[in-house]
């Protein structure tokens, strides 16, 4: 929560001495609540207050940053529990764990396969954001070893699932790049805090014995200093991750609990039979509440709808979503295919994408820049009128894209034909239906190849 | 020890009405009655599971993809046999769309939406929704006439949209069958159509909701996002947003190009076959989180897994 400004000027000095730049103390403290001046501005502030402060800005659900490339996982941060009361702020990990009892080759074909997956939608690359890997052997020498085959692959963020016995030496070498380490556990906490510590590495916080205990445990080890913890409360199939996930972010946004402040690690291949079974429960993993997720298996048809989900689910509500303007090609379409022109708000493009897609005419898709909005609000907005239109078919060259120099109008802006006519010489404007869904119908009506 | 701060239970005062299918004989399915948020055990009473129903046409698809149309083979020339077929997979509703209705697919009228009605009726003994062309006055006509000859069996007929709901509404109260209300992925819009229905004399266990569905990458944000809206002002106590939810899952996915595309796709698309099937599944699986109480289906497999799914969210 958030503090007001009246109660940051309670723990003001109030003594107006003006030095922080502002005339008064409640001034300053109005500031510092809308974020624009730091509150150790104030160079009187006691260091109780300090304290106070600086706590109850922290926010509920504590940032953790795995990895310290450029492709680093940052998960946590998040300020509600459904995406339209605002937005989902940072987007779950999704890692892909490989053991090191696996071949050193195939360890090193699979790390590869991983890094370097990548698919294109709607004009964004996505990809994988990690490996975790395992030291099933128990061997501390396995991991090393396996850890050497998979380094350098691409050099993805890691999760290392070990003992501290087989950590210690293996953060020699790799903690500069911040692995997760996984996890501990009743049994070994003291130890591994030491090594979180010791590394500054980001430490997951494994108890499945119920949440009380999970806090019990994250609070023993913040109290020895380690700050970023990710939690496994050991839930492993659809149900007990839903309900157990809900909890915890409940319990940190609405009851402020700090030892559940934290983002959460599950792995859904442990609770499924079969890779459809973990791609579902990864899927529920995505929409509901997981800060980072281990998959057991990995296959492109399996990762591309998932990394769609998630780059669904985490859109900002609160800004429409646009698609770049320009010719897109819905099918295979040739030059004597028929171009229709749309706006540029996601969704807009999206029905009519997805009607020409299925309408049995390959088609070009001519998509304008009008900052988001749907047809009938950016021509009521002046964002989508005749000149915009022509400009458009100019600047992407349309006429060269297609032979026959037609071009196919929203049925709900029909009343720019004329206009638009005048401004595009030489080519013929069709008003095509009002609503998406019958472009098809229209298309067999209209259209003559 | 930590002292764990007591997990914060909703207190909801709303419910989700409850809407019943089929009876009289036939088999009978509810959907709706929860007090909470969908699968939330811990603070509500969640009496139905959600279902899922699987699509039956009037006439062959024509543009359906091989991994679609292969799962079914010859069923999909008989729409008898394709229920059946759709029973056995697993489905606990049918589905059944009057295509050939549509003025560019066949434009056939009351009397072939009679026979098949009949047909679908006497295959099989699983409740049906049964969705017209989407074209209102051929709606009008044939979702009349199957009105009329699904008498007593409680049907779901749909759509009812804000500019063509009268016609159907009336059948649905003279037959006594459940009216569904399609909006555009708007909350209010849902709401002012439901007001509507209610306004002309059906009761609140005969409306169904469709939010209209976005399927994954093409919009399923909104729908979700819509849905849980819907879900949470229901349960808050405005009984105009506490309908069940029904979406049109297959129907969404297999017509985008990554269940359709055959051949030319990048690499990192993966097998055709798996990609679309969980294009259909996942889909279903966020906006069964999001309150949808009726998915409809179009391949057996996702009948199969989703059906997995629910159960495991059930906890039985």
């Amino acid at each position: 929560m958030p503090l007001t400004g009246i109660e940051i000027y309670k723990h003001l000095p109030k003594t107006n001495c003006k030095e922080c730049g502002f005339p008064t103390c409640l001034a300053f403290a109005m500031k510092v609540a809308q974020k624009t001046v730091p509150v150790t501005n104030c160079p009187y502030l006691s260091p109780e207050a300090r304290a106070a402060l600086e706590a109850a800005a922290r926010p509920p659900i504590h940032l953790v940053t795995i990895g310290a490339d450029k492709r680093k996982i940052e998960v946590g941060n998040e300020v509600v529990m459904f995406r339209h009361e605002k937005t989902f702020y940072h987007p779950p990990g999704i890692v892909v764990r490989l053991k090191d009892t696996t071949p050193v080759e195939e360890l090193k074909r699979r790390a590869q396969e991983v890094a370097s997956y990548q698919v294109e939608r709607v004009g964004m690359k996505l990809g994988l954001d990690g490996l975790a890997l395992e030291n099933a052997s128990g061997d501390p020498s396995a991991l090393a070893r396996a850890l050497e085959a998979v380094d350098g692959q691409g050099d993805l963020p890691l999760v290392l699932m070990a003992g501290p016995g087989a950590l210690a030496p293996v953060l020699e070498k790799v903690a500069p790049r911040r692995p997760l380490l996984y996890a501990a556990t009743r049994d070994n906490w003291e130890a591994m805090a030491e090594l979180a510590l010791k590394y500054k590495c980001p430490l997951a916080v494994a108890e499945p014995s119920g949440l009380e205990a999970l806090a019990g445990q994250v609070e023993k080890i913040s109290q020895k200093g380690v700050e970023d913890i990710v939690l496994d409360p050991g839930a492993r199939d659809f149900a007990s991750s839903l309900v157990t996930l809900t909890q915890i972010r409940r319990l940190a946004l609405k009851k402020n609990f700090r030892p559940l402040g934290h983002p959460v690690i599950t792995f859904p291949g442990e609770g499924a039979k079969d890779q459809e079974e973990e791609a579902l429960l990864a899927a529920q993993q995505v929409a509901k509440y997981a800060g980072v997720i281990v998959l057991d298996r990995f296959s492109p048809s399996l990762a591309y709808p998932l990394l769609a989900l998630r780059l669904n689910i985490y859109t900002d509500p609160q800004k429409p979503i646009q698609v770049q303007p320009g010719v897109y090609q819905l099918g295979a379409p040739k030059e004597a295919s028929p171009l229709c022109v749309t706006t540029n708000f996601s969704l807009t493009y999206f029905s009519i994408a997805g009607e020409l897609e299925s309408s049995g005419f390959p088609s070009w898709l001519l998509v304008c820049d009008t900052e988001g909005l749907s047809v009938l609000t950016a021509w009521a907005a002046g964002k989508f009128d005749a000149a915009k239109i022509a400009k458009t078919v100019k600047e992407f060259k349309a006429g060269e894209t297609v032979s026959h120099h037609s071009l196919i109008l929203p049925g709900k802006v029909a009343v720019l034909k004329g206009e638009l006519e005048e401004e595009l010489p030489g080519w013929q404007v069709l008003v095509g239906p009002p609503e998406a869904m019958d472009i098809g119908g229209f298309l067999k009506q209209h259209w003559k190849n | 020890m930590a002292v764990l701060a007591e997990v914060p239970v909703e207190k909801w005062v709303g419910q989700v009405h409850e809407v019943r299918l089929g009876g009289n004989g036939r088999r009978e399915v509810v959907v709706g009655g929860e007090t909470t948020l969908p699968f939330l055990r811990f603070e509500g009473a969640l009496p139905h599971p959600p279902v899922v129903a699987l699509e039956v046409h009037d006439r062959e698809p024509g543009d359906w993809p091989p991994p679609l149309s292969g799962a079914w083979g010859n069923a999909l020339k008989d729409p008898g046999a394709w229920a059946k077929k759709a029973a056995q997979f697993g489905a606990e509703i049918i589905c059944l769309r009057l295509t050939s209705a549509h003025p560019e697919e066949g434009d056939t009228g009351a009397d072939q939406a009679r026979r098949v009605v009949e047909t679908v009726l006497g295959a099989v003994d699983l409740p049906l929704v049964i969705l017209g062309p989407e074209v209102p006055a051929k709606d009008n006509e044939v979702l009349v006439a199957a009105s009329e000859v699904a008498r007593g069996q409680r049907v779901a007929l749909g759509p009812c949209v804000e500019k063509n709901y009268r016609t159907i509404a009336a059948a649905c109260l003279a037959d006594g069958h459940v009216a569904i209300a399609k909006t555009p992925i708007e909350i209010n819009l849902a709401k002012q159509l439901n007001i509507l229905l209610l306004d002309l004399g059906l009761s609140p266990d005969q409306v169904l909701v469709d939010p209209s569905t976005g399927a994954l990458g093409y919009g399923l944000e909104y729908s979700y996002s819509v849905m849980e809206r819907l879900r949470v002002a229901g349960l808050q106590g405005d009984k105009m947003t506490a309908m069940p939810m029904i979406n049109t899952v297959g129907e969404e996915t297999w017509r985008q190009k990554e269940s359709r595309a055959a051949g030319g796709m990048p690499p990192s698309w993966g097998e055709w076959e798996e990609r679309a099937l969980l294009w259909e599944e996942i889909t279903a699986i966020g906006l069964l989180h999001a309150g949808s109480d009726i998915v409809v289906l179009r391949h057996p497999r996702s009948v199969e897994k989703v059906k997995g799914a629910i159960q495991a969210l059930w906890g039985k």
